[in-house]
């Protein structure tokens, strides 16, 4: 999956779970849960998401690398680098 | 017009789910309300046959209005109109607009039962006002087709629909059917359930600034009350959360994502569960006598994203596994913020929780919701240093508060809510 | 690959039966000189002798009693009672007899015994030659019954029968002698399925034996209309395949049943209660049942078609279980 593609498929499950926030004006280093006001069940239903539609197994100790766009592009590409 | 919180004077009928000659029982949800906090279901507290609506969709009429008449059935010559709607205090306000039964012969009444008519609606010309033959086939004369109640009154749909109504949540009772016979087919269910969802994103729902608006008033007047009224005190205690997090980590790391519990299942569970402490915080005060609550149906504070706040009901949350606590609380925030909760969601916490912690402040001094009379509040969970057998470590912490009204308790029940809250959380296997 | 008959391809199989297990043997009314009633055993005399194409005299009781003696005896008998209606003066044989020995022996005795006979109507023969019984057979415990419906099954049904250790009757449908159908050698088949027909999506049409040629008939036509039948074919009424039955109604979520026989305790009858016991919340419409009118099924050409299910009625079942008026 390309980056860009990868971008697209975080910003979709964002929107899903905070339909309301306005995606175009969040930077790529912002902090998602701060920046959109995630509280917990949120976040987790955002991993839910990235998980499903990525196929990757996502754990606790992995939510840091979720907190910002970028950030969670660069994990998600190395989990699929790894398989 | 139900009441649907102590704070609500008035509400505005947003769609009605049953139809005049519906049969409805007790406990169906039959309309749905605005009541500028949410769209909520409201379920009908009587048994019979809807025989007329009184009030328009899109219509705001103050609680305890009428919304529609219901006729009781035990006996069809005997059509009996009660009005549905409810009194301030929730109170069913069935008394309203019953009307007496007529006096009448049996010839009249079988007359009357076989032609579906109304007695108590046909004006009587007979001695001492009573419904004569000759009234009712002048009656009969004026509704030739008084809404035929079908065998039973029961919806005909085929078993599949009836599967397909549950699984899509659409009342059947609303579809026109297709089916043979004019039964409802499973294509009728799921074409209900296509233009239901066509109709929410077009319905003339209030606006989001509206709604926004009306709630700030409402919780403008609400909160006002609370601390006019309620002498609150405050206490709070800082827990070690170590154990309960690591228990959390261990289970998490098992499951796959929909599985796994969030830190908020097991503090909720333990704020229900310590009521069986101090079971004084759990209840009302109504004309300044209190009455404690019999089960806890924990309140769960909900901030909605265009702004505002609702506390709907876990029912039960002592009770529940915390695997189902944790599915109740994802669907609770899930229809909360698509703006569909049930009424006794709404009407019926018991006690309330506010865990502002996942904004990331420490601590939460609240507001208690009346006529309830405490409100648990959780700061947020963070590493900070603490004193563990003489040394310094670093543990995960809650500050966890309590607002307690005085007129019901005092800061010594208080606090021993709290060490009940602190124990349970130090065995989070048990909880 | 040629064409064949409904009666070649049951005398081809009697006739490979015969020659493959010197223990078989065909028994019953004009079966050797005439040729049986319905022309199935022409030329086997010659070729088999009488030993083994046996004529009886006009008893049924007494050449089916021989029949289960016989196949006590080690033999593999195959039996030819005329119609169904005959078999009546069997039915102590059969149902007494045959279906129950291999439990009142405790397991010591099997009866793999072969009933063939005639069933159905449509023909002109009258209340005495004309009913479908079948679905009494097919209450009995004990009893195999099997109801070709093809040139396949008519061919292929008889050595499986022939192997099984119980009685097996087998119901030739009249009107289905002169039916022809590409034969493909003629492999055995198996006894204990169902077959889909026709597959479709709308509705599940399950007829057997005469009643699957109405059904196809039906599905045609209802084509025609954009509404896509399944057909399904029974072919075993003792055991029913259940599994086959309510796969494909879990699927098309409504069933017509198609049956020759009365519909008043009858097999479909028994087939629309399993399906409301076991699919119950599939089903988007009341299962139908297509059945031959409650009479004594009448001579006149034009009386006894109107007692039969035919395809028109099939068709009206279906759009009413879908929910379209006629007209």
């Amino acid at each position: 999956m390309k980056p860009e593609d990868m971008d697209r498929l975080i910003r979709t499950a964002l929107r899903e779970v905070a339909p309301d926030a306005d995606l175009a004006q969040l930077g790529a280093d912002a902090d998602l849960r701060e920046a959109l006001g995630l509280d917990s069940l949120d976040f987790l239903r955002v991993v839910e998401l990235l998980s499903q539609r990525t196929g990757h197994r996502i754990d606790e100790e992995d939510y840091p690398r979720l907190a910002t766009i970028t950030s969670a592009t660069t994990f998600l590409s190395d989990r699929a680098a790894v398989r | 017009m139900p009441s649907l919180g102590a704070d609500m004077e008035s509400g505005v009928l947003l769609e009605w789910l049953v139809h005049p000659g519906d049969r409805v029982r007790k406990g169906d949800i039959v309309a749905v309300v605005d009541t500028a906090k949410a769209a909520v279901e409201v379920e009908c507290f009587d048994t019979g046959v809807i025989e007329r609506l009184l009030v328009e969709p899109g219509t705001r009429v103050p609680v305890g209005t009428a919304l529609a008449m219901i006729a009781t059935v035990p006996d069809p010559a005997l059509h009996q109109a009660r009005v549905t709607g409810a009194g301030p205090a929730g109170e069913p306000a069935q008394a309203a607009g019953r009307t007496a039964v007529p006096v009448t012969s049996p010839l009249v009444r079988q007359l009357a039962a076989e032609r579906h008519i109304d007695l108590g609606s046909v004006p009587g010309t007979g001695p001492g006002g009573r419904v004569t033959r000759a009234d009712l086939q002048a009656a009969a004369r004026v509704v030739p087709e008084a809404p035929p109640v079908p065998d039973g009154a029961r919806v005909r749909a085929s078993p599949l629909a009836r599967r397909l109504a549950t699984e899509l949540g659409v009342d059947l009772g609303t579809v026109a059917g297709h089916g043979p016979g004019d039964t409802v087919d499973a294509e009728d269910v799921r074409r209900a359930a296509a233009e239901r969802l066509d109709r929410r994103s077009t319905a003339g729902l209030p606006s989001t600034a509206d709604r926004a608006s009306a709630m700030r008033t409402q919780i403008a007047s609400l909160m006002a009350r609370s601390k006019r009224e309620i002498p609150h005190y405050y206490l709070t205690e800082t827990v070690d959360l170590a154990a309960a997090m690591t228990w959390l980590r261990a289970r998490n790391r098992e499951l796959p994502v929909p599985g796994r519990l969030v830190p908020a299942a097991l503090l909720l569970k333990a704020a229900a569960l310590a009521i069986r402490a101090v079971p004084d915080l759990n209840g009302f005060v109504v004309d300044g006598q209190f009455t404690r609550a019999e089960a806890v149906h924990l309140g769960v504070a909900i901030s909605l994203r265009g702004g505002g706040l609702v506390a709907p009901a876990i029912h039960d949350a002592d009770r529940l596994a915390l695997t189902e606590l944790m599915a109740k609380l994802k669907d609770l925030v899930l229809r909360t913020r698509a703006g569909r909760l049930r009424r006794a969601e709404l009407s019926d916490p018991t006690i309330t929780v506010s865990n502002l912690g996942e904004q990331g402040v420490e601590s939460i001094l609240g507001v208690i919701y009346p006529p309830q009379v405490a409100l648990v509040g959780f700061g947020t969970v963070s590493d900070r240093p603490w004193a563990i057998d003489g040394l310094l470590g670093v543990r995960p912490l809650v500050t966890v508060s309590l607002a307690a009204d005085h007129r019901v308790t005092d800061g010594a029940s208080g606090a021993r809510y709290l060490l009940a809250i602190r124990q349970l959380l130090q065995r989070p296997e048990e909880l | 690959m040629a064409d064949t008959t409904y009666r070649e391809a049951i005398r081809e199989a009697i006739r490979e039966a015969m020659r493959r297990d010197e223990r078989v043997f065909l028994m019953g009314e004009d079966v050797g000189p005439y040729g049986g009633a319905f022309g199935v055993s022409l030329g086997l005399l010659e070729e088999f002798g009488p030993e083994r194409i046996r004529d009886t005299p006009l008893s049924e009781s007494a050449f089916v009693g021989a029949g289960i003696g016989a196949a006590l005896g080690g033999m593999r008998p195959i039996v030819e009672v005329m119609t169904v209606n005959f078999s009546l003066l069997a039915l102590d044989q059969i149902i007494n007899n045959a279906a129950t020995l291999l439990h009142m022996s405790g397991g010591q005795f099997a009866v793999p015994l072969v009933i063939r006979m005639t069933t159905g109507a449509g023909r002109q023969l009258a209340a005495q030659h004309s009913h479908s019984l079948e679905g009494w057979y097919a209450h009995i415990p004990g009893l195999r019954i099997l109801a070709p419906a093809t040139v396949a099954d008519a061919r292929g049904m008889l050595w499986p029968a022939l192997r099984c250790p119980d009685p097996v009757l087998i119901f030739e449908y009249g009107g289905l002698y002169n039916a022809s159908g590409e034969l493909d050698g003629g492999a055995a088949v198996d006894i204990d399925t169902a077959a889909v027909r026709r597959p479709g999506s709308d509705v599940t049409i399950i007829g057997y034996g005469g009643t699957l040629s109405t059904s196809l008939t039906a599905a045609d036509r209802l084509a025609d209309d954009g509404i896509d039948a399944e057909v399904v074919d029974l072919r075993t009424l003792r055991p029913l395949d259940d599994a086959t039955l309510l796969d494909s109604v879990r699927r098309t979520h409504r069933a017509v049943i198609v049956d020759e026989g009365w519909r008043s305790g009858s097999l479909s009858a028994e087939i629309s209660a399993r399906i409301t016991e076991q699919a119950f919340y599939d089903l988007d419409a009341p299962v139908a049942r297509v059945c031959s009118a409650e009479v004594p099924i009448p001579y006149a050409r034009h009386m006894e078609q109107a007692a039969l299910p035919q395809p028109a009625g099939v068709v009206a079942a279906v759009r009413a279980a879908l929910g379209r008026s006629d007209g």
